[in-house]
């Protein structure tokens, strides 16, 4: 499985052994490979840290731009094609931290987007820090006696601002972070999947065990379209729930709201000058 | 008088704009020459703010020092113009409104009876109209013109409101015409067909209308003064031209946005001032890095941090220069007259496009604020090309050409893959830290500002070919030189306008040689322009013209210092 998205010669892929990023690329070439997308619509668009490479190893298009900067990228994309199936990709620091803004504003925006964030509670690529998901204690060599910081919780944010899909998966379970993938590329509108993402090298607390004791999945009594009762689960912490939150149907796509597709459906790339416009609109000014 | 420079000074909330915005519009109509140009306090009500308009027999298209008639209309009106009100200033206003020292009977002033016909309108609030009405009056507009204009604007009221309106520029009217006694100044402006026939627009209009004749798509910014309005621009035709227009969260989105628009075959511009610019420079590197064409307009305000809000300077020409880490080609335009507005917006998405370059459109409060009648633009001119190619598989985003330009695919436009990477990539796309190849592309790279310089569009010279003093300029200073050396009539001045400051031209090296002194012309304080023209010729100025009060550069403050210069 996961043919179209492979490439047919060797690549070289920059993470360590056992990182939980390994398991990620698996559930999303699997989720890609089992929706039938088209393949040459598929546009992957990150940040910077070791989440963001893993557009590298996916045939795919690709944008990785600055670090933060993944979801204005992906929401300007989608406005300028909506053929196009767009995958925002990044780590903790990269989406909760540097892009903390861009977050909370894409999610109010409602671009149909999937936002993918590995949440391995540190950052790797620059050695083992607290990132903004760190829990309370977690010691580095910066913040040496202890995280102080309230942990940024995702999850309650994106609901808090009605974001229309809502999810948390676990590296660790593959079958059911690729269900979830799936469904947040086919939910329209913007779709939250956070993924607890072990950290081998720079994260010795939250490790694969710790996940699997400190997690557990919603059942079928949780209602999704019931955001009160999402927003309960979400503020858990003793055990973290994993599964599909909240999700709106409600909400329109960022870009079917465009004053720009109101006459003209294609996208921007087909489009050329309104001449004619342009002259009746310069003859305005001549009275 | 055959050129009239009046001004009004009120506060904000008066209507000051609407009142510009009629009788610029009224007088073009009627047939003389307009120019009008607002300075006003970073306010919504009250300050004080002013309003020049100049109504000529000839184009005019500067902003002046002198004043011929003075109208306050509010208490301490004039108290930022002491000196500015000559004795031959006629002051025009109600009695209460004129400073005590100019009513002693050596100041020309005629006293308006404001109050009474404010009270025969129906309130304060039609002030700006009944104002509307005395200018009419005392410029011989034919009464019907202005009855329409007034109709016209307050077309979305009710009928009632269009009457009183109606009425209270009658009642101004009325009062025009019976303002000027005899032996009191007298109004002789020829009118004009071509006033009548071209077009009145802003620096605004001209930004807007170019970015739409260069195929611009989508716009994303984050407002601040003074370049909000070529966003309002944009998005009231977001529908008819089918614009993407996003008011973005930061201006640190809103260049994201704009290069993830060109990535996916959009033209995106951004439109910000110097301390939005500042947050976008990261972007502007990322722009150096994965080759995107960007289209940004930095509309110039004084700094440094907040600064003055609401006025002009020409303070960033460096920080558009220098700003963004690493080494990476970019282009600044910088237009000096509405047209080149038009124009050089226009071929900034040419540029952007067939070079994969940021490229700059540097203009300022001053310029966008300013409006005048302009030489028709041929709208049919527009740059319908699209440099973006359809990939094949295999596709290589960065391969490697003699100029350095690759070609353009975007994604869902053939079979290849488009990557695109911040860190430093192969000809694929992929992150490398091989280091030949590091050195490829940084080659690569910078070969376009080679092939940019078959682009660079030269400066207008203005003036004799055997000239002794040169005169140098830049952007929005270009109209008060004109009018400068206009003021001076002299036979060995001329000017050298730069609409495009980088790259360079070469050809200013042979201007400077056959100058005895050179005179340089900036809305700032430390010569920026002046500075970059010696880091490429080693020459350095003999006299500077340097403004940096928050107010245009005025062709009087030109005229003082090259007078004197032998």
């Amino acid at each position: 499985m996961g043919a179209e998205y492979d490439f047919d010669h060797a690549i070289d892929i920059a993470w360590c052994p056992g990182c939980g990023n390994f398991k990620i690329l698996e559930a999303l070439k699997a989720s890609l490979t089992q929706l039938d997308l088209d393949e040459h619509s598929v546009v992957f668009v990150s940040g910077i840290g070791q989440a963001a490479k893993t557009p590298q190893y996916i045939d795919v298009h690709y944008f990785n731009g600055l670090h933060g900067r993944s979801l204005p990228v992906a929401t300007a994309i989608k406005a300028a094609n909506r053929g196009l199936t767009l995958i925002a990709e990044s780590g903790d620091g990269c989406m909760y931290g540097e892009g903390g803004n861009h977050f909370i504003h894409t999610i109010r925006r409602n671009p149909d987007i999937t936002n993918i964030v590995h949440n391995n509670m540190v950052y790797g690529l620059t050695k083992g820090q607290a990132s903004p998901t760190s829990q309370i204690g977690f010691t580095t060599p910066i913040q040496t006696d202890g995280v102080h910081l309230e942990p940024f919780n995702p999850i309650s944010v994106a609901i808090s601002l009605n974001a229309s899909f809502v999810a948390r998966a676990f590296a660790g379970d593959v079958k059911q972070t690729t269900d979830m993938l799936k469904k947040a590329i086919i939910h329209k509108g913007y779709a939250l999947v956070d993924i607890f993402q072990p950290c081998v090298s720079f994260n010795r607390v939250n490790t694969y065990q710790w996940h699997k004791e400190h997690t557990y999945y919603l059942d079928s009594d949780h209602d999704p379209s019931d955001r009160e009762a999402a927003f309960k689960r979400a503020i858990e912490t003793d055990r973290f729930p994993l599964g599909i939150f909240y999700i709106n149907t409600d909400k329109p796509a960022f870009e079917d709201n465009l004053a720009a597709y109101i006459s003209d459906p294609t996208p921007l790339y087909k489009r050329g000058i309104y001449v004619e416009k342009l002259m009746d609109l310069v003859k305005t000014l001549r009275t | 008088m055959s050129d009239v420079s009046v001004v009004f000074s009120g506060e904000a909330g008066q209507g000051l704009q609407t009142l510009e915005t009629l009788m610029m519009k009224l007088f073009k109509l009627s047939g003389y020459h307009v120019y009008s140009y607002s300075e006003f306090m970073s306010r919504i009500r009250g300050g004080n703010n002013s309003t020049q308009i100049r109504v000529s027999s000839m184009p005019v298209a500067a902003y002046l020092k002198r004043i011929d008639i003075f109208v306050p209309i509010r208490v301490g009106a004039m108290e930022r113009f002491h000196d500015r009100i000559t004795n031959e200033t006629v002051i025009i206003g109600q009695k209460d409104h004129i400073d005590a020292d100019y009513l002693k009977g050596h100041y020309p002033v005629i006293e308006m009876p404001m109050p009474e016909m404010v009270k025969r309108s129906g309130g304060e609030i039609y002030t700006n109209v009944i104002l509307l009405g005395v200018f009419s009056g005392l410029f011989y507009i034919e009464k019907q013109l202005m009855a329409d204009m007034v109709k016209d604007l307050f077309s979305a009221g009710d009928q009632k409101d269009i009457l009183r309106n109606l009425t209270a520029a009658q009642i101004g009217y009325e009062a025009g015409t019976r303002l000027l006694k005899p032996g009191q100044a007298s109004i002789n402006i020829e009118r004009s067909k071509d006033a009548k026939q071209e077009l009145l627009l802003n620096g605004i209009n001209a930004v807007g209308l170019g970015g739409l004749a260069g195929g611009c798509n989508f716009v994303s910014s984050y407002p601040m003064s003074p370049s909000t309005a070529v966003l309002s621009f944009f998005a009231e035709k977001a529908e008819e031209f089918g614009v993407v227009v996003e008011q973005a969260e930061d201006e640190i989105s809103a260049i994201n946005m704009a290069m993830g628009a060109w990535y996916a075959g959009g033209r995106a511009m951004v439109t910000t001032s110097g301390g939005g610019y500042a947050l976008m420079v990261e972007g502007l590197s990322l722009a150096g890095c994965i080759e995107s064409p960007l289209v940004i307009h930095v509309g110039q305000r004084p700094g440094p941090a907040t600064g003055l809000p609401t006025r002009t300077e020409q303070a960033d020409l460096e920080h558009v220069l220098y700003s963004g880490h690493g080494e990476f080609p970019r282009v600044i335009l910088a237009p000096g007259t509405i047209e080149q507005g038009f124009f050089l917006t226009r071929h900034a998405f040419y540029l952007a496009d067939k070079y994969q370059v940021p490229v700059f459109i540097l203009t300022d409060q001053y310029f966008l604020e300013s409006r005048y009648i302009a030489k028709d633009i041929d709208a049919t001119m527009v740059l319908d090309q699209h440099y973006i190619v359809k990939t094949q598989k295999g596709y290589r985003r960065y391969a490697f050409t003699d100029d350095g330009i690759s070609p353009r695919g975007i994604p869902g436009f053939g079979v290849g893959r488009v990557r695109v990477d911040s860190d430093e990539h192969d000809e694929s796309g992929f992150i490398t830290e091989d280091l030949q190849t590091r050195e490829d592309m940084v080659e690569k790279r910078l070969k376009k500002i080679v092939a940019l310089d078959s682009e660079i569009l030269p400066p207008s010279f203005t003036g004799p070919k055997d000239y002794r003093y040169l005169i140098m300029g830049w952007g929005s200073t270009y109209h008060a030189i004109r009018e400068a050396l206009d003021m001076l009539g002299r036979d060995d001045i001329a000017f050298l306008h730069f609409s495009q400051i980088y790259p360079l031209s070469r050809d200013i090296e042979a201007y400077l040689d056959k100058a005895d002194k050179k005179i340089i012309v900036e809305n700032n304080a430390t010569s920026q322009f002046g500075k970059l023209i010696r880091f490429f010729t080693g020459v350095e100025f003999d006299a500077k013209v340097l403004r940096y009060g928050g107010m245009p550069v005025m062709p009087e403050d030109i005229f003082d210092v090259v007078k004197d210069i032998r």
